[in-house]
């Protein structure tokens, strides 16, 4: 190792925006994701195979379905996030890119947020690219299938950064899977209430602006206050392991 | 004021003072929920629509009343706990979760008993109910965090960030509940919602939340004593308290 | 390139009274040092005393601790992202994603701190060993090279203070002396090193902090 342009020491300070750090840690973790392909079909295929399950094992009647399938879809996509989160900080704990992330120059939170937003490109864009086929497939009508992308736009983002916050509190615990949901699921159920309620509204033909203008104000909400829970909840965890 | 302030903080002082005020705790609050089930069951009239069914309000209504507040309570010592650091907002939260849980629990049996000779079935997705059974899931999560980490101090800050963040969540899902129930059926079923409640009512009930309140600090302090002789095992205070207490 | 150490020179970090407890054990207590610029301080004692967890503190990792840390005279507390700005750590996990090649992980590492031309990096890569391996994914890479992709770091970095967790690990007799040298260099530049390691390391003008054997008994 021999020590060519080497900078002498001094004291610097910090020479970078916390926008290029968002941009650095939001590109490293998509090219991260883009070499392990595998990992990015997971959760697409579980929310497939859920769909499955219903008209296979409650009834394949059209009427069940087309009343049910919204919930069916919003359930399944919900799962779907859940199981992903798992991997939200996991990967980088275990390999000690997680402390080099918290120890950055930068206000953590912000750099939370643009990994939260990089798994819902990841897992929660997909799924809503994948609902109007799956919409066909349960008998759902063209206007609610529109309504349903629109909630699950609104409401997966929500799901992730909520997630981030479960994610954060059970990094390195022993059975963080199954803690993890148990800890998330009853955050999760207004945003599955809404999602779904907007929906059965629109079926009816009531107009659903509001609703998606509340479930926007929550997604507001979330954005503003769960990126400080999860990077809080990071230095916690951190300081255990 | 800071050493004041530093002296709540002490868990050896709350020991202390603890131990000299729980027999009026205990002995308050069994008096009252005592005067109020007998008042209550024994000679407070019979509901013109319910007939004495209704009166498991007795036990469900202070039940229901604390659970909720207990979960407030925890936020409140949870802040503290991220703010200031302090030992005994830790022990309480972890203390009061198991009792909350109960409590909720509780508030849920009651009313599905309850709903057994009024709605004809033991459960009913009605919003009430199922915002207390989000509630149990919720300390549900509280518990399971904090046993699942071994270290006193991260478990007490990582349980602080989960019920703040969950006593945010508490307002959303009652609402967002309180939406779905209207949505997915017409509101035939208000059974609390009676315009007005004769005072042979609810004296006798105010009187069993009183004394809840009262055998809940009760429990708090005791369960906090215990976390507190747990951690503290090695200081010189506890080992001597110990040792009194076998000679 | 070396700078003329100033004689009367400001402590670059300052520890008063550090206590630390972890699990209901008491690793250390009423810890007290400073950290001149210009110094390789190696923090000793058997498994088990804390050195990891004290190093962890000092870093921001772990804030299950009481007790005051200054840098450059005002706590650290105050001044989190200017002194994380000022501070290198490098722990037992080097850091580096499986995944990506050298050059992106050192991208990725050094994207919040401040921005460094790729050409930078290859040349660091090649400081340490690792010509020809730059764009081939580090978990192809064996343990030893990975560990040496993390190293490189040292070699760009302008940070003065320099925390490292057994860094020797997995390297090999070459790389250790390059290390040794590196870090000599570092303090005669006037920055500081507080190193940890089970190798046996023994620079001219070292200072050793050492921790306790056993965890104290707490007798408050």
């Amino acid at each position: 190792m021999n020590a060519e342009a080497y900078p002498t020491a001094g004291l610097a300070s910090s020479s970078v925006s916390a926008l290029a750090a968002m941009k650095g840690v939001f590109a490293r973790d998509m090219k991260v994701a883009f070499r392990q392909k595998q990992d990015l079909l997971n959760p697409l295929l579980f929310f497939i195979m859920v769909v499955t399950l219903f008209p296979l094992g409650v009834s394949p009647e059209v009427s069940f379905l087309s009343e049910a399938g919204a919930g069916i879809l919003w359930v399944a996509a919900l799962l779907s996030v859940l199981l992903s989160l798992d991997h939200l900080f996991r990967h980088d704990f275990d390999d000690g890119t997680l402390e080099q992330l918290v120890l950055q120059p930068q206000p953590l939170f912000l750099l939370i947020l643009a990994k939260t937003l990089a798994h819902w490109m990841l897992t929660g864009l997909p799924l809503v690219l994948l609902t109007p086929i799956l919409g066909v497939m349960v008998h759902l009508d063209g206007n609610s299938i529109a309504v349903l992308c629109l909630t699950l736009l609104i409401g997966t983002p929500i799901l992730s950064l909520i997630g981030a916050i479960g994610a954060a509190l059970t990094l390195g615990l022993r059975s963080a899977g199954v803690l993890l949901s148990l800890l998330i699921i009853p955050l999760y159920i207004p945003v599955l209430i809404f999602g779904t309620g907007t929906v059965a509204a629109a079926t009816e033909g009531a107009p659903v602006g509001a609703y998606l203008a509340l479930m926007g104000a929550f997604l507001m909400l979330a954005l503003t206050l769960a990126p400080f829970a999860a990077a809080a909840a990071l230095r916690i965890s951190l300081s255990n392991g | 004021m800071w050493q004041i302030f530093h002296k709540l903080g002490s868990p050896k002082w709350f020991f202390g003072i603890s131990t000299r005020f729980m027999p009026w705790l205990l002995v308050g609050g069994v008096l009252l929920l005592l005067a109020g089930a007998i008042w209550g069951l024994a000679f407070a009239p019979k509901d013109y629509l319910q007939g004495n069914s209704y009166r498991i309000i007795f036990i469900h209504v202070p039940a229901a009343f604390l659970a909720q507040s207990i979960y407030i309570m925890m936020a409140s010592a949870a802040i503290v706990t991220l703010v200031w650091r302090m030992k005994l907002a830790d022990m309480f939260v972890k203390a009061v979760a198991p009792v909350g849980l109960v409590l909720t629990f509780l508030a849920l049996f009651t009313g599905a008993v309850w709903g057994k000779p009024t709605w004809g079935t033991w459960w009913i997705w009605d919003a009430r109910l199922t915002s207390m059974l989000i509630l149990l899931f919720l300390y549900g999560g509280v518990i399971a965090l904090d046993r699942a980490i071994t270290d006193d101090k991260s478990a007490a800050r990582a349980v602080a960030v989960l019920v703040l963040v969950g006593v945010v969540n508490i307002p959303i899902i009652k609402y967002s509940v309180e939406w779905w129930n209207t949505l997915h059926q017409p509101a035939t079923f208000k059974l609390t919602e009676k315009p007005s409640m004769p005072a042979e009512m609810w004296v006798p009930l105010l009187l069993s939340v009183l004394g809840l309140y009262l055998v809940f600090g009760w429990l708090a302090c005791i369960r906090m004593q215990t976390e507190i002789l747990s951690r503290e095992q090695r200081t010189r205070w506890v080992k001597e308290l110990v040792m009194k207490g076998k000679s | 390139m070396s700078e003329p150490l100033p004689l009367t020179p400001e402590p670059l970090l300052q520890a008063v009274n550090l206590q630390c407890e972890r699990d209901k054990r008491i690793l250390f207590r009423e810890l007290s040092f400073s950290i001149l610029p210009g110094t390789v301080t190696r923090v000793e004692g058997p498994n088990g005393s804390g050195k990891t967890t004290l190093l962890r503190m000092l870093a921001g990792l772990n804030d299950a601790w009481t007790g005051e840390l200054k840098w450059c005279g005002s706590p650290v507390a105050s001044q989190r992202e200017a002194f994380a700005r000022n501070m290198l750590y490098i722990g037992h996990r080097p850091g580096i994603k499986p995944l990506l090649t050298p050059v992106e992980n050192l991208r990725a590492l050094m994207a919040g701190r401040r921005p460094v031309p790729d050409s930078i990096f290859r040349q660091a890569l090649q400081g340490t060993g690792l010509a020809g391996f730059e764009d081939v994914p580090c978990r192809n890479l064996s343990a030893g090279q990975q560990r040496r992709v993390a190293l490189s770091r040292l070699l760009i970095a302008d940070e003065p203070l320099w925390l490292l967790d057994e860094v020797f690990t997995a390297i090999d007799a070459d790389g250790v002396q390059a290390l040794e040298t590196l870090l000599q260099q570092r303090a005669a530049e006037g920055g500081a090193v507080l190193i940890t390691t089970h190798h046996d390391l023994a620079l001219p003008g070292m200072q050793r902090l050492t921790l306790g054997a056993k965890g104290l008994s707490d007798e408050r």
